[in-house]
């Protein structure tokens, strides 16, 4: 077995983040809402930036409840979505140059979404993790919270089903 | 736009009391329809709200955003609720995508409370209003009732 050399790490690093930007960046109502994503190896973490028009009640204030929501539909498609095309961004078979200049892969469809509303959102950043609890050939089922403060104290989950693009409906 | 017949409350006045809401403002609502535990709340098309950039439908959160608002107004619209209400859970099923370039209208009926929960269904429609764009089912909190109501589950 000849042993390869690993690639250095501004490769790796440039090569995933990317395709990751290009992945959430590319969609108009992540950046209307505000949305960017941290990534740790293959984990993501969703990061609503606060701002004045992501307030419902102005006389808590908190955050709309449909835009938690809405972070959570964000986060988990775009999880969703990234696990799914990480082994193509690995081995360099996803065209990067084409994916940079808008020509994103087909992303997963929401068939249901529930949410469960914890605790008001404070008028500050949120952040939240999806977890894909099954990725079928078809359909998808993913678990996604958001929490501000305390990683504990989650102020919304959600569990969803999605409809994976290589076999519409 | 004229006073509804039922409540006396001019979807007009309505729509400033929503537009105090800056997401209601930023993704531009607007009550359409108004009385007895319902509401109706149109959201017009915006290439911003645009969740695939290849087909150009809207994103399934900006239509989350018009159900909960839509929900939460038909609570508030209901003739034995007082206060604020919030959203204790909602679920909501996409039967088909949106048309591109057609806003998206919003109708919500609160059609049961108790003492501490609203119940409310809810439905989405684009120009095409025989085939909904979505469903969705949510439970609300109650703050206060007015007058005697019937002790429920919750």
């Amino acid at each position: 077995m000849s042993h390869r050399k690993p690639e250095p790490v501004q490769v790796v690093k440039q090569r995933r983040d990317t395709a990751l930007r290009a992945l959430a960046g590319g969609v108009p109502y992540v950046n209307f809402l505000g949305i960017t994503f941290d990534r740790r190896g293959d984990e993501l973490t969703g990061v609503l930036n606060f701002d004045e028009k992501l307030i419902g009640n102005p006389d808590l204030p908190a955050l709309h409840g449909g835009v938690t929501a809405a972070f959570l539909e964000v986060t988990s498609i775009i999880t969703l979505s990234w696990m799914s095309l990480w082994d193509e961004v690995e081995s360099g078979r996803l065209d990067l140059e084409a994916l940079e200049q808008g020509r994103l892969p087909r992303l997963p469809k929401t068939i249901d979404f529930t949410i469960d509303y914890l605790r008001p959102g404070l008028p500050r950043d949120a952040y939240a993790r999806a977890r894909v609890t099954r990725s079928g050939r078809r359909y998808a089922s993913v678990h996604a919270e958001a929490w501000q403060d305390n990683r504990d104290k989650p102020i919304v989950q959600a569990v969803g089903h999605f409809l994976m693009p290589w076999d519409e409906r | 736009m004229s006073t509804d017949a039922e409540t006396g409350i001019d979807p007009a006045v309505a729509t400033e009391l929503i537009l105090r809401l800056p997401q209601a403002r930023a993704l531009g609502l607007k009550i359409t329809g108004f009385g007895d535990g319902w509401a109706e709340i149109h959201m017009p098309f915006a290439a911003q709200l645009v969740g695939d950039p290849e087909t150009g439908v809207i994103h399934g959160g900006a239509v989350s955003t018009l159900m909960d608002t839509c929900g939460g107004a038909s609570v508030m619209a209901h003739p034995q609720v007082e206060g604020h209400t919030a959203t204790i859970s909602l679920r909501i099923d996409y039967l088909r995508a949106a048309t591109p370039g057609q806003g998206i209208t919003a109708r919500a009926e609160c059609h049961h409370v108790t003492r501490s929960v609203a119940f409310v269904r809810a439905v989405a429609l684009d120009e095409d209003t025989e085939r909904p764009v979505a469903m969705a089912t949510g439970t609300f909190t109650v703050p206060q009732l007015r007058g005697d109501a019937p002790e429920g589950t919750a």
